[in-house]
């Protein structure tokens, strides 16, 4: 006999619903973590953002919008947002370059190669914690290295981690090299998935080592160049701990970038309402940042 | 790439010939140039180890000291290397605690991490059903979520569930992942449907087919998410400060940035203490480079 059609329709539906609820079984943990923990998060905050908060951090007035007026057009946020695109050119940059720089010594095919990859790797394995102690002995103003090396370079010897002009600089030599592991190790596997064919070419053709670096390593690493340059980004929008261990966000706000001034916002003004616009503000950037990695992520793993 | 000039032709063959004559001389170059690199990159390291190994009174000599010891020829005019200082550090701080604290967080969020997204990455991996494309899309989308975004909120949470000073306050918020979810799904889709076909004739359901099937077939990945959820969580920083109060419930991060207030005459023991916390992943770095760099490049974010 001839099965009906309905039979077999009915047969798939039955399936998809046993795969429902075989797929909801598997997936409850993660939607209740994440419901719990970002999406309601993200919904509250932005609720906060139109109440006032009194001083002890209980929800006061209902505002509205003008408290996200206040806050975004007022001039902390701007030098806030100032101070963090300043921290992300003075990281981003000199990490890509040094990175890059790092990436191609350790690419020779030498003896003994693999210690220089683990050296030129070893501060991905340097918590944020640690390289701030590390920079905050080097930075020292009477006894640090860095003092010195200015010294001899006939500087005049300044505490940089208290001068206004001088913090985001010193903040920013310690992010650099707690980033740059990262960027090495990226950089490396991106000039390893290079083709050897090309650069065998490249010297038939008698390109020159620019040239060649010119014409055949920089594009094939463009993807490479763009993931460094995202991921650089949002690691500077969202660095706290070598602020909070080396200036407090100070000297006279010099560090004060959007994460530390949410910090000091709720946690120290208990100014919750302010500080979720605030926090609001830095989705929005970061949405933008965190769409182009996406986009990025997913081709990187397709092809891996 | 079918130059045929003379010219280049010369000059190919002038280069090739160089590069067979003078290998040791342009390996010299490389080797100098890496040395120097890696002088440069290990120098806040060693000058962590120098000063860790400083007697009270050398560190705060000026210029700074370079060596542990000071020796011309063989007279040796400061004390050696002071190892007590990494005792002292211990006995200073509960530094072993901190590190405890640290080590039970970090366990039980990369063995949440890989639970959670194991079961997910299957579900969207192996499993039909209406709305999965739309879930997907929404998991993805906590990705765009930064955590100094939802930090308020979730603050108000701990305390509200009476968890500040617990360890369900350090881990629960981050058991699940995205960025896990969505690595192991990639890779469970390479595995083939007929498995899963045949797998089911001989009786396995689907949790049986994922952990004595899919997971084995797995490891690597599982691996690299591992190493990578393992430094997340060790390298945590603004949220434990936030819902840790009691010393005892501290993770290494910040005590150690609490060793600074306490200690702010005698850095040598701060640095000792600081070698003490950096130990564990540099022993991760080295036991598990392999893991870490495909961990690393395939999703880079360290936070």
């Amino acid at each position: 006999m001839p099965r009906l059609p309905v039979a077999g329709l009915l047969a798939r539906g039955l399936t998809q619903l046993k795969n429902l609820g075989f797929g909801l079984l598997f997936l409850w943990p993660s939607i209740l973590l994440f419901s719990a923990f970002v999406f309601y998060p993200l919904i509250k905050s932005v609720y906060l953002g139109f109440y006032e908060s009194d001083p002890l951090g209980n929800q006061g007035d209902f505002v509205g919008f003008d408290q996200y007026r206040s806050v975004w057009g007022g001039s902390d946020f701007r030098h806030s947002l100032w101070i963090t695109f300043q921290f992300t050119v003075y990281t981003v940059v000199p990490g890509i370059v040094l990175g890059l720089g790092l990436a191609m010594l350790a690419n020779q095919k030498l003896p003994a190669i693999s210690i220089f990859r683990t050296i030129f790797a070893s501060t991905v394995a340097t918590s944020v914690a640690v390289a701030s102690m590390m920079w905050l002995t080097l930075l020292n103003p009477t006894t640090g290295l860095v003092t010195w090396l200015l010294d001899q370079a006939g500087q005049p010897r300044l505490n940089l981690l208290n001068d206004p002009d001088w913090a985001l600089p010193a903040v920013s030599l310690t992010t650099i090299w707690l980033n740059l592991g990262l960027a090495t190790i990226v950089f490396l596997a991106g000039l390893q998935s290079i083709p050897e064919r090309l650069y065998e070419s490249a010297r038939i053709d008698g390109a020159s080592r620019l040239g060649t670096f010119l014409h055949v390593t920089l594009p094939m690493l463009s993807p490479t160049l763009l993931f460094v340059t995202v991921i650089g980004m949002i690691l500077a929008f969202e660095s706290f701990g070598q602020i909070h261990i080396l200036t407090r966000g100070g000297p006279l706000d010099a560090t004060n970038v959007i994460v530390y001034s949410i910090y000091q916002e709720a946690f120290q003004s208990f100014n919750y309402g302010v500080a979720a616009v605030q926090a609001v503000g830095l989705f929005i950037l970061v949405l933008g940042l965190t769409a182009l990695q996406l986009r990025f992520l997913e081709r990187r793993v397709f092809y891996q | 790439m079918t130059t045929t000039s003379e010219a280049l032709t010369t000059k190919a063959a002038t280069a090739e010939r160089a590069a067979r004559y003078r290998p040791w001389g342009r390996h010299a170059l490389s080797y100098l140039g890496l040395i120097l690199a890696a002088t440069v990159v290990l120098l806040p390291i060693y000058m962590t180890v120098v000063n860790a190994l400083l007697a009270k009174e050398s560190i705060v000599s000026y210029p700074p000291k370079l060596f542990p010891f000071e020796c011309s020829w063989d007279i040796c005019s400061t004390a050696g290397p002071q190892w007590g200082n990494f005792s002292k550090a211990l006995d200073q701080v509960p530094l072993v605690r901190y590190m405890w604290n640290s080590a039970i967080m970090t366990g039980v969020i990369v063995i949440g991490q890989l639970v959670t997204a194991s079961l997910a990455a299957y579900a969207f991996a192996f499993l039909r059903f209406p709305g999965r494309g739309l879930l997907f899309l929404i998991f993805l989308s906590t990705l765009m979520v930064p955590i100094e975004v939802s930090i308020i909120p979730n603050f108000q949470t701990i305390q509200r569930l009476g968890w500040q000073d617990t360890y369900q306050a350090l881990t629960v918020p981050f058991l699940a992942t995205a960025f896990g979810t969505f690595l192991l799904r990639q890779h469970f889709m390479t595995i083939p449907k007929e498995l899963r076909d045949a797998a089911a004739i001989d009786g396995y359901g689907h949790l049986r087919f994922l952990f004595f099937v899919v997971l084995p077939l797995s490891r690597p990945v599982l691996a690299s998410l591992a190493v990578f959820a393992f430094l997340s969580a060790w390298n945590q920083y603004l949220w434990p400060l936030l819902v840790t109060n009691d010393d005892n419930m501290r993770t290494v991060q910040i005590g150690l940035a609490a060793l600074r207030g306490r200690e702010i005459d005698s850095f040598n023991v701060v640095m000792a203490g600081t070698l003490i916390a950096a130990m564990p992943m540099f022993a991760m770095l080295i036991l598990f480079q392999g893991q870490l760099v495909r961990g690393l490049t395939a999703g880079a974010v360290k936070r």
